[in-house]
């Protein structure tokens, strides 16, 4: 690694919201749920898809958690721990492109509309307001069933919304930018637009694209989920979401079988609670006004 | 007027705003620089002095071509600034640069000393091998000792007076001709404002540099300027020696802002200002604008605008007082 | 004295250790006066004006010293009788007069509500009052009925000190009153001051960095250096033959319009860090005249009716000639 790199990446570290404890316990749960996605193949065991029997070709079916199944299987006699294991895979799937998306299409219409002004500023903040207007669950339904109801359009489907709140909060702090006098000077020494835009204002929004990139990653979680939940998801993929449908419509809640809804349940609330945890970190290192 | 060709020509320039409007029509115009003309002589350095809402600051960024004027025109080293762009445009922005009243906003947060001060090459697009050499000049005109550990720390880790003296650096960078500074020194605390007034009167002086000093300050125009242009609500009022001002103002404006400037001396203290007492403003355009607070004020003030006119050599009043009665 | 205060600490617990933002600081304030409290920013000014008010930032403690007002000692009376002499006998304009006046509330509602609770007159009489403070500060009663925002910095000052006047206190404390505005309106607002002195006997601590304003406006001055007041005395005596090397540099900081094109003092250096402030003299590191001496902190002396902290003072005339020359100010290794 470069001296350069190193002292990149340790001003990154130094960055993470490191003194706040629920944001350390953020950091701690999110690093957790990386690791086991990422390592999903390894941990699952087995497929968790495949449905067991035993020796006597008997549907393994509502099995307690036990040594062979960590989390005891479902009613069609599938691991839940695999199945939670690969959830994890496609949360982190979802979460991460889905934040990427938000960002990068907030960002650059919160750059354009602050920094051009006048028209473009017109036209992108009155497309900002229509995608306001838009029902969110619903449009996310829909857009996903009219196209195939695959993670990929889901995770577009929810991208087409919710890059309006980053696009509003880039914007302002581009226009609180565009009249500093840093941005002035580099007009003044000859700066293009492209190279003041790029060169001296992003660098300085990043830091709040990025707290806005950390929370859409818990929306992205939270609606796949809710979408699987009713029935519209991926049935292909292996989801927290679908998860909890699945156990609902075996009715596991009535039946109280608890290590098959439980699981999928917690890990949903931690994760997106730990994306909030760490966002909190970062507001509270952008704006320490907020710290009570 | 000298006889030498100017530098700078500035010819019946304005530059008019219009507040915000409402849906039944357009907001109220507002003169912030109103028909004024002057010419910089090559070299010289230039106070321009005013209230708040004088229209200085404007004035500065059109010398400057960061705003572009209503009407009149600019001409700088025989270059007329309307329409520049492209390479021309680079070519005087290489020229003129603006030193900042802010050093604390002035620099780029995220960069380092030395990014910024390579920001102005980069643009002008000097290969690299040519920008060590001219980093050094500036930061040794910027009266910088150790600059190379200075060039790897951000600007957050600097004082006030450091901040002044890399932004000053900066505009220096290029080897301009051209300098406008607005309000130098008033963001800085008082023990380095003399520091930094000190090194500016001897970087223009060593350089040959015109310059243009905004200053609502009159004693600080007194330090670094030969000659000062008064702006009083868009116009100019009175453009004099900076010695003649400050001993003869002429322009009953120029005289209340030469009593205002606190003085130690008990003799002249204390003395009520020559102003009248007046929150109601004259509309611009019916008569001398100064015409409310002027306690000389005759009849002719109210309905006819004063004309700039010469009453000694590189000596210009706009005030009826000193024309011959018509 | 009207006011008194005495080896006064003022400290501000921080990360890295206390931090003593005033330090065995002593200020003396007769009746009527106007005394400036001068110094560059950080040096403790506007501590030391909030400790005598008892309005400090969180977190800050007097922890020595005393502040006498008219003989009776602030520090030891009880909360209840400090918050009644607040603003009844020592009012205070602070820096930002936005900051002083509501905005969603007229400036005349503002100020007749302060009459009426505080100063327990009946509605009509404080309508009376609201009017007579606005032609006393030189505004139109008219604007009663504006908000802050109707107001130009300048008048919205004049608003700032009308509100401070409203009890009749004894001692108004003004932080940085005229910073930030044109030199006219500045000049109209010290001329203003000046007045409600001439006319009420109001005492007024006027905060400030800027010399000319105290030397246009005060009769005494006393310089704050690094959480120290360094000298002390009449305005006319400390400005014209300074005894502290400190205030010679700031006496000579300024241009003026009188003055020839001599070279401006420039005091090289920083001040110091006050969570390690040097242990002797704290001017010495940056004082072009410090001897070994200086390394020991040098005594309040007091003499005749000024004061001052410094190993040299026996030597100030010659001091103050050497002072004169700018040359004799710089260093080689600044940067």
């Amino acid at each position: 690694m470069s001296p350069s790199a190193r002292g990149r990446l340790g001003r990154l570290v130094a960055w993470l919201p490191l003194r706040d404890p629920l944001a350390l316990a953020g950091l701690a749960i999110y690093l957790g749920f990386v690791l086991v996605a990422l390592l999903a193949d390894q941990l699952a065991l087995r497929d968790p898809a495949e449905i067991f029997y035993d020796a006597d070709y008997r549907l393994l079916a509502d099995l307690p958690p036990g040594p062979d199944f960590l989390l005891g299987t479902t009613s069609l006699g599938r691991d839940v721990w695999s199945q939670l294991v690969h959830g994890a895979q496609s949360a982190l799937l979802v979460g991460v492109t889905a934040a990427v998306m938000v960002v990068g299409i907030g960002t650059l219409v919160g750059l354009l509309a602050g920094y051009c002004g006048g028209l473009v500023d017109t036209l992108l903040m009155r497309l900002t307001d229509i995608a306001f207007g838009i029902p969110f669950l619903p449009f996310v339904i829909v857009v996903s069933a009219f196209l195939e109801p695959n993670l990929w359009n889901v995770v577009l489907a929810m991208a087409l919304v919710l890059w309006r709140d980053t696009a509003r909060i880039i914007r302002a702090q581009v226009l609180s930018l565009r009249a500093r006098a840093f941005v002035e000077a580099a007009r003044a020494t000859g700066s293009s637009h492209r190279r003041i835009l790029f060169v001296h204002i992003a660098p300085n929004v990043l830091p709040l694209s990025v707290l806005y990139g950390s929370i859409a990653v818990g929306w992205a979680i939270l609606t796949e989920a809710s979408i699987s939940f009713l029935g519209f998801g991926d049935s292909g993929t292996i989801s927290w979401g679908y998860m909890l449908q699945d156990a609902y419509a075996s009715q596991a809640l009535s039946r109280g079988i608890w290590h098959w809804f439980l699981p999928p349940g917690i890990a949903i609330v931690l994760v997106v609670a730990a994306g909030f945890f760490i966002g909190r970190g970062y507001e509270e290192r952008l704006f320490p006004r907020l710290k009570g | 007027m000298k006889a030498e060709t100017p530098f700078v020509v500035v010819e019946h320039l304005a530059k008019h705003y219009r507040g915000p409007g409402g849906w039944r029509g357009a907001g109220r115009l507002l003169r912030a620089v109103d028909d004024v003309s002057f010419t910089l002589a090559p070299g010289e350095s230039v106070g321009l002095l005013g209230e708040s809402g004088s229209g200085k600051t404007t004035l500065g960024r059109l010398l400057l071509k960061l705003t572009e004027p209503t009407a009149g025109s600019i001409t700088i080293a025989g270059q007329s600034l309307a329409g520049l762009r492209g390479q021309p445009l680079k070519a005087f922005r290489r020229q003129a640069q603006l030193i900042f009243q802010n050093p604390f906003d002035a620099l780029n947060p995220r960069f380092t000393i030395g990014r910024c001060l390579r920001e102005p090459l980069l643009n002008a697009g000097l290969p690299r091998a040519e920008q060590g050499p001219l980093i050094e000049r500036a930061l040794a005109l910027a009266r910088f000792t150790r600059g190379l550990e200075l060039l790897d720390q951000h600007p957050h880790q600097l004082s006030g007076g450091q901040l002044q003296r890399v932004v000053i650096a900066r505009a220096l960078i290029l080897q301009p001709r051209f300098v406008v500074a607005d309000e130098p020194v008033s963001m800085l605390d008082v023990s380095v404002r003399a520091g930094i007034l000190n090194l500016l009167r001897g970087v223009s002086r060593a350089l040959g540099l015109t310059a243009v000093y905004i200053s609502h300050d009159l004693s600080l125009v007194r330090y670094l300027c030969s000659r000062t242009l008064v702006l009083y609500r868009g116009a100019l009022v009175e453009d004099a020696p900076t010695k003649a001002l400050c001993n003869a103002p002429r322009h009953p404006y120029s005289q209340a802002l030469v009593a205002a400037v606190p003085s130690s001396d008990p003799a002249q203290r204390r003395l009520p200002l020559p102003l009248v007492a007046s929150t109601a403003e004259a509309p611009v355009g019916s008569g001398c604008r100064f015409a409310a607070r002027c306690p000389l004020v005759m009849p002719i003030c109210r309905t006819e605008e004063p004309p700039l006119v010469a009453v000694a050599p590189n000596h210009r009043v706009a005030c009826h007082l000193g024309l011959p009665a018509a | 004295m009207l006011l008194e205060v005495e080896d006064l600490v003022v400290e501000f617990p921080t990360p890295g250790g206390p931090l003593r933002a005033v330090e065995g600081a002593q200020l003396q304030v007769p009746a009527a006066a106007l005394v400036g409290l001068v110094g560059e920013s950080g040096c403790g000014k506007t501590t030391l004006a909030r400790a005598i008010i008892g309005v400090m930032a969180k977190g800050a403690r007097i922890t020595r010293g005393s502040i006498r007002f008219e003989g009776r000692d602030l520090l030891g009376l009880p909360a209840a009788e400090r918050r009644r002499l607040r603003w009844r006998d020592i009012a205070f304009v602070p820096q930002s007069s936005m900051s002083a006046l509501d905005p969603v509330y007229r400036v005349g509602d503002q100020l007749r509500r302060l009459l009426r609770v505080r100063g327990s007159l009946a509605a009509p009489a404080a309508r009376r009052r609201a009017v007579a403070l606005f032609e006393l500060v030189g505004i139109d009663p008219a604007r009663l009925g504006n908000y802050p925002h109707q107001f130009s910095g300048g008048m919205r000052q004049r608003v700032a000190i009308a509100l401070a006047l409203a009890l009749e206190p004894r001692l108004l404390i003004a932080d940085e009153p005229v910073t930030a505005l044109d030199v006219i309106v500045q000049r109209q607002i010290l001329d203003a001051l000046l007045e409600l002195r001439q006319r009420l006997g109001i005492a007024v601590l006027l905060v400030t960095h800027d010399i000319g304003v105290v030397a246009y406006a005060c009769d005494r001055v006393a310089v704050m250096y690094a959480g120290q007041v360094v000298e002390e005395g009449p305005a006319a005596t400390l400005l014209g033959q300074p005894a502290h090397p400190y205030s010679m540099g700031l006496a000579r900081a300024f241009p003026d319009l009188a003055g020839g094109a001599a070279e401006l003092v420039q005091i090289a250096g920083d001040p110091p860090d006050l969570r390690q402030p040097p242990a002797g003299c704290r001017f010495a590191p940056r004082c072009p005249f410090a001897l070994v001496g200086c390394g020991s902190p040098p005594p309040w002396q007091l003499r005749a009716d000024a004061g001052v902290a410094c190993w040299r003072q026996d030597e100030a005339a010659s001091l103050r000639l050497a002072a004169a020359e700018a040359a004799n100010w710089s260093r080689p290794d600044e940067g």
